[in-house]
């Protein structure tokens, strides 16, 4: 039995001049799922998900999430949504507790249920003794984890995150793993997430979908797509999938973007 | 937000604006360190050039004396000083994807330029205190009822909204930090003397005095100088400041809502 699609986009494209970032891009994720949207930088993975969560209005075809399509209705889709950028985006000039009570607010948690929340969301992430610190204090892998219970406070149907453990060290990604698995359990969320990493693609994700230049090449669980070429990891179906030729290894711009983010948390 | 009935439309967008302020005012309450050096500036103004300006009565300010013309008109610049680089600390913020995250959650644009207005608007009141204390040491007439304590809090937060909102609208649409530096230096200086902060419009060449009428900042100095100055008066009449205060922050805080999504992009 099919489950219900939450998330579907119908040949999503997104032109910048000449360059097509998303071409054509068709695919459904089912309610529960973790899905992973692989790929070398630059082939369109960030430009996905900024259209599918309203921040970037997509050039042709069309994107919903839980039946609200992204360009007509994105305040019913920010509803149910949450996200967490590549950037760390928690806010260092405050206490971990405030940036989720701002955030609770900010998504109509009801009054009385704002300081339960947000300290719950403390504890599932596992940073209820540095609630009160500021944020600026915090390692890299804790600001993730605090950013990951500022996007799911208002419980959202599907959770976007862009490269979550980019920069942080392999005891930290670990720790972030254990995180998004406890949230698929507990909540039953959906995560769309995008990875460099095979190995955190292998044990997360239900699904995965490798793009290559804005195209999607392939897409499949794990164990399907290592079948398919008779792979016995993933690094190998994603050189089979993407190539190995250079120009397409990212901007300059990507890759500095990428290295700041990585000084920060480190 | 659009198929909810106008009056819980407004409620919403009334709570969300305070949160982006209450955002703000946490931040400052955790560092206040930033309002102690922002009081640099207007102390220097008002202790060494209202000062020696005071001394020459080169500038006809009928019979006050130049010092308590010149009060308003630095709370006024310092107000300006402060909103008109807003836009670097939102620039900051995409950079950081903070605003990025704003953007995604179900808060309507218009609620966030208005948040970030206000937020100004709270650095210019602590602004305002800092030129209270000032000018009472430096022994000028200030007149200090409530009401007119009123008066002067609306047009503090009213004039950080125009000026900080038409930052943002420039942040939008450089959204660097190296251009908007360059262009925000550009800025200032003109709004600054083409207005009636430090001299009076009518001692100013035509065109000029075309510049200042156009200038939203003379509107403050002019609402401020006859509400918080013993024997100040207002040229234009605050009726009409107050009301040319509200229309162009409206129309900037109108336009920032519309932009302000360029900055997630």
């Amino acid at each position: 039995m099919r489950r219900t699609q939450v998330l579907r986009t119908e040949n999503l494209t997104k032109r910048f001049g000449e360059l097509v970032a998303v071409n054509e891009l068709t695919l459904s994720v089912e309610d529960g799922e973790v899905f992973g949207l692989l790929g070398p930088n630059g082939a369109g993975k960030t430009t996905t998900i900024k259209m599918l969560n309203t921040l970037l209005p997509p050039t042709s075809g069309s994107a919903s999430i839980g039946g609200f399509d992204v360009m007509t209705k994105p305040m019913q889709v920010r509803r149910i949504i949450g996200y967490v950028p590549q950037m760390l985006s928690a806010d260092g000039s405050l206490t971990g507790y405030e940036n989720l009570l701002i955030f609770a607010k900010l998504y109509d948690v009801p009054k009385k249920e704002l300081e339960g929340r947000a300290r719950n969301a403390l504890q599932l992430m596992g940073l209820t003794e540095a609630g009160e610190r500021m944020v600026r204090t915090y390692s890299g892998g804790m600001i993730r984890r605090l950013e990951i219970a500022q996007s799911t406070l208002h419980h959202p149907k599907v959770l976007f995150l862009d490269e979550p453990t980019i920069g942080l060290d392999p005891l930290a990604r670990r720790t972030v793993w254990e995180m998004v698995s406890k949230l698929k359990e507990e909540y039953g969320t959906t995560i769309f997430l995008t990875t460099h990493f095979m190995e955190e693609a292998d044990s997360l994700c239900d699904r995965i979908g490798i793009m290559h230049r804005g195209r999607l090449s392939v897409l499949g669980s794990p164990q399907q797509l290592k079948e398919s070429i008779g792979a016995t990891d993933l690094d190998e179906v994603f050189i089979h999938y993407t190539g190995t030729d250079m120009e397409t290894s990212g901007s300059i711009r990507d890759i500095q973007r990428e290295r700041e983010t990585a000084r920060r948390v480190g | 937000m659009y198929d909810l009935h106008p009056v819980i439309a407004a409620q919403r967008f009334i709570s969300k604006t305070l949160v982006i302020a209450e955002l703000e005012g946490r931040k400052l309450f955790h560092d206040p360190t930033e309002l102690i050096t922002r009081a640099v500036q207007p102390a220097l103004w008002l202790l060494i050039f209202g000062e020696v300006l005071n001394q020459i009565h080169a500038i006809p300010t009928g019979d006050l004396p130049y010092i308590d013309f010149l009060t308003p008109g630095v709370l006024a610049q310092s107000i300006l000083f402060i909103s008109i680089f807003y836009g670097i600390a939102i620039v900051w913020e995409r950079d950081l994807g903070i605003v990025q995250k704003f953007l995604t959650s179900p808060t309507p644009r218009t609620a966030l330029v208005t948040g970030k207005a206000l937020s100004a608007g709270i650095r210019g009141l602590a602004q305002a205190a800092i030129v209270y204390v000032l000018a009472l040491i430096i022994g000028v007439d200030i007149v200090l009822n409530p009401i007119s304590i009123g008066i002067v809090i609306l047009v503090v937060l009213l004039g950080a909204a125009v000026f900080a909102t038409f930052s943002l609208i420039i942040a939008c649409l450089v959204r660097t930090r190296e251009r908007f530096m360059g262009i925000g230096q550009i800025l200032t200086m003109p709004l600054f003397f083409a207005s009636n902060a430090i001299y009076p419009i009518s001692i100013m060449p035509d065109w000029l005095k075309v510049v200042a009428y156009l200038n939203p900042l003379s509107y403050m100095v002019d609402a401020l100088r006859g509400t918080m100055i013993v024997g100040g008066t207002c040229a234009f009449g605050l009726g009409l400041d107050v009301l040319i205060l509200i229309l162009v922050s409206a129309g900037m805080i109108l336009i920032g809502g519309r932009l302000y999504g360029r900055l997630g992009r």
